[in-house]
């Protein structure tokens, strides 16, 4: 399926990320070129197929609630950006009320 | 003393104390130092570290605590997978800079077994490219011909161990990452069966399909560093439980009357005619040493590109949500807005291929499109799981091309992603259905470039994989015979 400027730039949205108009054209250009590839998998019945998500079977391990490996603040905070005491700092989310 | 190509090699110079560890490591980090200009295979060189873990080797060694055939041992890994001792890029400027503060567990075992890392190498940012060209730390270079990509995403690991500049290296696979390039650079390259080696501190593409194997010279090194990896591990619950062997003694070249499949899809239109002649003849020498040639069908594998190009980026979109500018990232300047600062931190720390993957993941999940791709996709992944599961009742492992295509030029496919999708439609089937397979040198080409044979196996039967690869090496020898010009 080919798709529109509109689509990649609502999925951007959704994905956080931007583009000149550059960019965007050419990914709406890509995007479409590859779409239109996989559309070949509708060329399959897969009525009462089940999906397949994970090869192996999966199941939750149990273990004791045991302190084990530690991963302290001060190495938490070692890669952080901006910090500040033994937070990460970000811009101010909540507007000003006044 | 000549400088060790195998791990079997070197281990024989340290055991006949022929040269130290601490010897082999200088030794190699010399030729890292002089070389690795032409090709650009490592992120990271380790040189404090590696001569560090050389000299509690080489003591170890002499106090008698010998710790089996990688003590003292210099290897590299990809830069995907965490260290402590340096940062891990992931290939990415996103993670530029970024220290973790734990160990991977394939890190963890090799270093355990004794091994000595020389570094880290290069990649596909976030392991995603068949080319290398997309790692944030420039394109790595064929040492076959520096002109020539050396595939991806493992092309580091794959160019360093052909270019000798580590004597093997650890890599990943989520769709040919590890025997795509392996085929390219004329060495070998395995992944191993999804669950078979600890994903804990592997940088997450596609939790479903990724996982980590080795790249060597030849077959036996293969098995010695997957004896190394595998085996359950509680921090990974995809992880299995089930028992792993020493699969480098338990080798044998013996495939009397093993059933060797040839599915008839495989030989796609558009493979280079070297590359199918190669596999022709390959085959023919397996035939030759006892193993019965069976035509298969796995009427499915034409549509394992479009299933793969749906389920990893999907789960790529997902799992790279995390890189927000927020914890251990890049992060903009000036962000005036929590808003501003994650688009901009992300739009401008990921590449294009990164993007694109994102972009198809999220918009292959996003509402109105789920049943259509993501849930298609799964039904027929689940198709293509079927098809292999018919073939074993006929065969015990499966051979093909690994790559269509020889070492294509660095800039012949970057403008056109889906052509570069297509380079892996060998490898992703593997992936798709969680199987063994590796790649092992069959031949060259007339412009002598590397050509390499696959070999898939059930799940979890590793040994009888390595085995047929190891009787097909053992019988031709292309390693010894042909040695890359940078080698």
């Amino acid at each position: 399926m080919k798709i529109s400027k509109e689509d990649v730039l609502n999925t951007a949205e959704l994905a956080r990320l931007e583009f000149d108009d550059e960019t965007l054209s050419k990914f709406t250009r890509q995007l479409g070129d590859i779409l239109v590839h996989i559309d070949e998998l509708a060329e399959l019945d897969t009525k009462n197929v089940e999906p397949t998500s994970h090869v192996l079977e999966l199941s939750i391990p149990f273990r004791k609630d045991e302190v084990n490996q530690v991963i302290t603040a001060e190495d938490a905070l070692r890669n952080a950006p901006s910090k500040e005491n033994d937070f990460f700092t970000v811009p101010k989310v909540i507007e000003d009320q006044s | 003393m000549s400088i060790p190509r195998t791990i079997k090699e070197a281990a024989a110079l340290i055991g006949k104390r022929e040269a130290s560890p601490v010897e082999l490591a200088e030794l190699f980090l010399e030729r890292i130092s002089s070389e690795d200009a032409k090709i650009n295979s490592y992120i990271t060189v380790w040189k404090e570290v590696a001569l560090e873990a050389a000299r509690k080797a080489e003591k170890e060694i002499s106090k008698g605590n010998y710790l089996g055939p990688l003590h003292g041992v210099p290897i590299a890994l990809k830069d995907i997978f965490v260290t402590k001792d340096s940062r891990t890029t992931c290939g990415s400027k996103m993670l530029r800079n970024f220290v973790s503060p734990y160990n991977s567990t394939v890190a963890e075992k090799l270093m355990a077994n004794g091994s000595v890392v020389l570094g880290k190498n290069n990649m596909d940012e976030f392991a995603m490219g068949s080319s290398n060209e997309t790692s944030y730390f420039g394109p790595v270079r064929n040492p076959w011909d520096t002109d020539r990509v050396p595939g991806g995403s493992s092309g580091g690991s794959a160019a360093a161990t052909a270019a000798n500049l580590c004597v093997a290296s650890v890599g990943t696979d989520t769709g040919g990452s590890i025997r795509q390039p392996a085929s390219l650079c004329g060495v070998v390259g395995m992944k191993p069966t999804y669950g078979r080696v600890s994903r804990y501190g592997m940088i997450a593409f596609a939790s479903s399909l990724d996982q980590a194997g080795p790249l060597a010279k030849t077959v036996e090194d293969a098995a010695i560093i997957l004896s190394s990896i595998a085996g359950h591990d509680p921090m990974d619950s995809t992880s299995v439980n089930l028992p792993t062997a020493d699969y480098a003694s338990a080798l044998s070249a013996d495939i009397k009357g093993l059933r060797v499949g040839i599915p008839k899809e495989y030989f796609i239109s558009g493979m280079d005619p070297d590359v199918e002649k190669s596999i022709r003849k390959a085959i023919a020498e397996l035939e030759t040493l006892g193993a019965e040639i069976v035509e298969i069908s796995l009427p499915h594998s034409p549509y394992a590109v479009s299933t793969y190009y749906i389920i990893a980026p999907s789960e790529a979109s997902s799992n790279l949500a995390r890189y927000d500018g927020v914890r251990y990232t890049y992060r903009c300047e000036n962000a005036e807005t929590l808003r501003d600062l994650f688009f901009r931190s992300r739009s401008e720390g990921f590449g294009d291929e990164v993007k694109r993957r994102i972009m198809l993941g999220t918009y292959a999940l996003s509402t109105g499109y789920y049943d259509a791709y993501y849930l298609k996709a799964q039904q027929v992944r689940t198709l293509i799981i079927r098809d292999f599961d018919s073939a074993w009742e006929k065969v015990d492992v499966i051979a093909s091309a690994t790559s269509p295509e020889t070492a294509f030029r660095i800039g012949e496919k970057a403008d056109d992603p889906l052509k570069m999708y297509l380079s892996d439609i060998l490898t992703i089937p593997c992936n798709i259905a969680g199987l063994p397979g590796i790649s092992v040198p069959c031949g060259f080409s007339s412009e002598k470039l590397p050509i390499g044979l696959q070999i898939m196996g059930k799940p979890f039967d590793e040994q009888t994989v390595l085995n047929v690869a190891y009787a097909y090496e053992q019988s031709t020898k292309w390693y010894e015979k042909e040695i890359a010009p940078l080698g």
